[in-house]
């Protein structure tokens, strides 16, 4: 049975807007516009598209926040906005832009607040939150009110403060907006290890794109509220054209290089810019070069997001 | 309904306990709300130093109206008077948090925040009712007392609901707290006083519309032994745990739909 399971799911918003002095309009938005897709217990799957595209809407529905105006919807086999209550201790909510926690409580009130909420029994709270609290590094934090927190360290306790239930599916709605790299690294590992350990269901929103493919398997791409692309990264390149971006500087200025399996998108003086679709090695391009040139310097660039979706969004 | 109570609670407890340490604050708080709110009953007072009786009811009279709101308005107050800022939390972002905990959203708004404080206007107007209640010349009977109780219940139950009915239409319109407040605080002033200084418009209003007048007039009526200068039917003086209990379920049915309704925000 798939934990999540949405058919033809819909939400529109009537918005009103005032043109002029007495001038209403009414517009419909149709944030999400008929999705259909099912998620299995413990899959990592990345949610991604542009802004407004209708993910966190989507998520609001998931979680029983937003009741949709159409279509099938079930998580855990209950309709969240009807089982909301229930459906809460089942799963664990992160708001990227939001705190979960009480701003003006310290961080050990909050969280041992939430325990009584979610009736969590103490042995577990008590090996969750040391556990969690380890790996995400706030255990100097505890004493200090939320409101206090860097943005950081509030987003690593709001994930700890998500999971300290056990919940069996974690939604995560752009956990890294604002970190560093280095914390960015850590949340990933640390999710990617929740994922695989506790086999915990996770669907996370991003637009960074390196998120998605060091946590999920699985991408849904969705734009103007419908999807776009469903499967795993190899399909997703392929699906977006995804291209790999070789940099070379040449010790000499050279005409444009033919190497096959590549092509020169760009020269500048003694640089050129190669790409090679992803998917395939670098590696023989790379030696083709070497092998008939003089080289200075190389490097290679990763497909981004901005890179794969417009090809994406751009089909019909 | 006994898992939502003591939802409230831990809830209410944690806020309780974190107002505490800042202890000087919290009295000084709570004095100062109650010497404001006597200052409120001051105003009567002097009033009364010029005058016997107003729309034909004495200062002790008075007093048992007065107490009797108050303490409605009060104990509304401090279980729900967070419902007030519900146009906030809808627009930072904290209902949808709420929305996704295991306890109802209700429970969570009024224990939010929970001000302890607040308690000094029960007390206050508690202090006052029991002034009145002693002063005035009563006939105690057991009815009397059953009214007096019921209505001491009921009144604050008809205020939780209009405060719940203002935090429905708060959800529903994403503000306008200011209409909500017109309703409860302005409800509040507007009962501390004999209905019978108002135009007869004001009383059928308060009685048909938004049932403030079964907080304390109907039920000061009948305690107080006094016939009504509207000439309303005679049960209404007992009538406030029915209204109360139509109201509460009103309240209740617009907060579950307002929820239904409910738009969030698109960040
Ligand atoms: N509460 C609301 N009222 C009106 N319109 C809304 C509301 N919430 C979302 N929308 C609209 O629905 C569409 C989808 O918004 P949503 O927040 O789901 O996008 P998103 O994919 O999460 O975007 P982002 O990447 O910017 O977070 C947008 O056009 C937005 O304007
Ligand atoms: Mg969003």
């Amino acid at each position: 049975m798939p934990m999540i399971d949405v058919h033809d799911l819909r939400r529109t918003f009537l918005i009103r807007e005032r043109r002029g002095v007495l001038r209403r309009t009414r517009r419909e938005v149709q944030a999400v516009d008929g999705i259909t897709f099912s998620v299995e217990p413990g899959e990592a799957v990345g949610y991604i598209g542009p802004n407004g595209a209708g993910k966190s809407t989507t998520i609001k529905m998931l979680t029983g926040i937003l009741v949709p105006t159409s279509g099938h919807l079930r998580v855990a086999d209950l309709d969240p906005s009807r089982r909301r209550t229930e459906l809460a201790r089942r799963i664990g909510v992160v708001f990227g832009q939001r705190t979960g926690l009480w701003w003006d409580l310290p961080l050990r009130d909050s969280f041992e607040l939430l325990r009584r909420i979610y009736r969590v029994p103490t042995p577990t709270y008590e090996r969750n939150l040391s556990a969690y609290v380890g790996l995400l590094e706030i255990g100097d934090l505890l004493g200090q009110p939320v409101r206090q927190l860097s943005l950081g360290q509030r987003m690593r306790a709001d994930i700890v403060a998500a999971l300290l239930h056990d919940p069996e599916i974690l939604y995560l709605d752009e956990p890294t907006i604002g970190l560093d790299i280095a914390s960015k690294q850590r949340l990933r590992t640390f999710l990617r290890e929740l994922n695989a350990d506790r086999g915990t269901t996770i669907l996370l929103t991003t637009h960074d794109l390196v998120d998605i493919e060091q946590v999920c398997r699985r991408v849904m791409v969705i734009d103007h509220g419908r999807l776009a692309f469903d499967g795993d990264f190899a399909a997703l390149h392929a699906a977006g054209q995804a291209t790999r971006t070789v940099v070379v500087d040449f010790h000499d200025e050279v005409p444009p290089i033919d190497v096959p399996g590549s092509r020169v998108v760009r020269v500048d003086g003694v640089r050129q810019w190669l790409t090679v679709p992803a998917g395939t090695p670098t590696g023989p391009v790379i030696a083709a070069l070497a092998s008939s040139h003089e080289i200075a310097d190389l490097s290679i660039r990763e497909p981004t997001i901005e890179d794969v979706l417009p090809h994406l969004y751009a089909r019909p | 309904m006994s898992e939502a109570l003591r939802m409230f609670g831990a809830i209410a407890g944690a806020w309780v306990r974190a107002g505490f340490t800042y202890r000087t604050s919290f009295v000084v708080l709570t004095s100062t709300g109650m010497i404001l709110t006597f200052l409120d009953f001051a105003i009567i007072l002097i009033m009364f130093s010029h005058l016997d009786a107003l729309g034909g009811f004495t200062l002790t009279q008075i007093a048992v109206l007065y107490g009797l709101s108050g303490f409605a308005i009060g104990v509304a107050d401090l279980l729900l008077g967070n419902a007030e800022m519900l146009g906030q939390r809808v627009r930072d972002g904290t209902l949808d948090q709420m929305l996704v905990r295991p306890v109802p959203a209700l429970v969570q708004v009024a224990a939010d925040r929970f001000a302890l404080r607040r308690v000094g206007r029960v007390l206050q107007s508690g202090a006052v009712l029991g002034w009145g209640l002693s002063a005035a010349p009563i006939d105690w009977t057991p009815l009397r007392v059953l009214v007096l109780a019921s209505a001491l219940v009921c009144g604050s139950l008809i205020f939780a609901s209009l405060f719940v009915l203002g935090g429905a239409f708060q959800v529903f319109a994403g503000d306008a707290s200011e209409v909500a407040n017109a309703f409860t605080y302005g409800g509040n002033t507007l009962t501390q006083y004999p209905l019978a200084i108002y135009p007869v418009e004001v009383v059928r209003a308060v009685t048909f519309i938004v049932p403030l007048a079964f907080v304390n007039w109907y039920p000061a009526l009948y305690v107080l032994g006094v016939d009504d200068p509207f000439d309303l039917p005679a049960a209404f003086q007992v009538a406030s745990p029915v209204v109360a209990a139509l109201f509460v379920a009103v309240a209740a049915l617009t907060w579950r739909t307002a929820l239904r309704h409910y738009r969030s925000t698109g960040s």
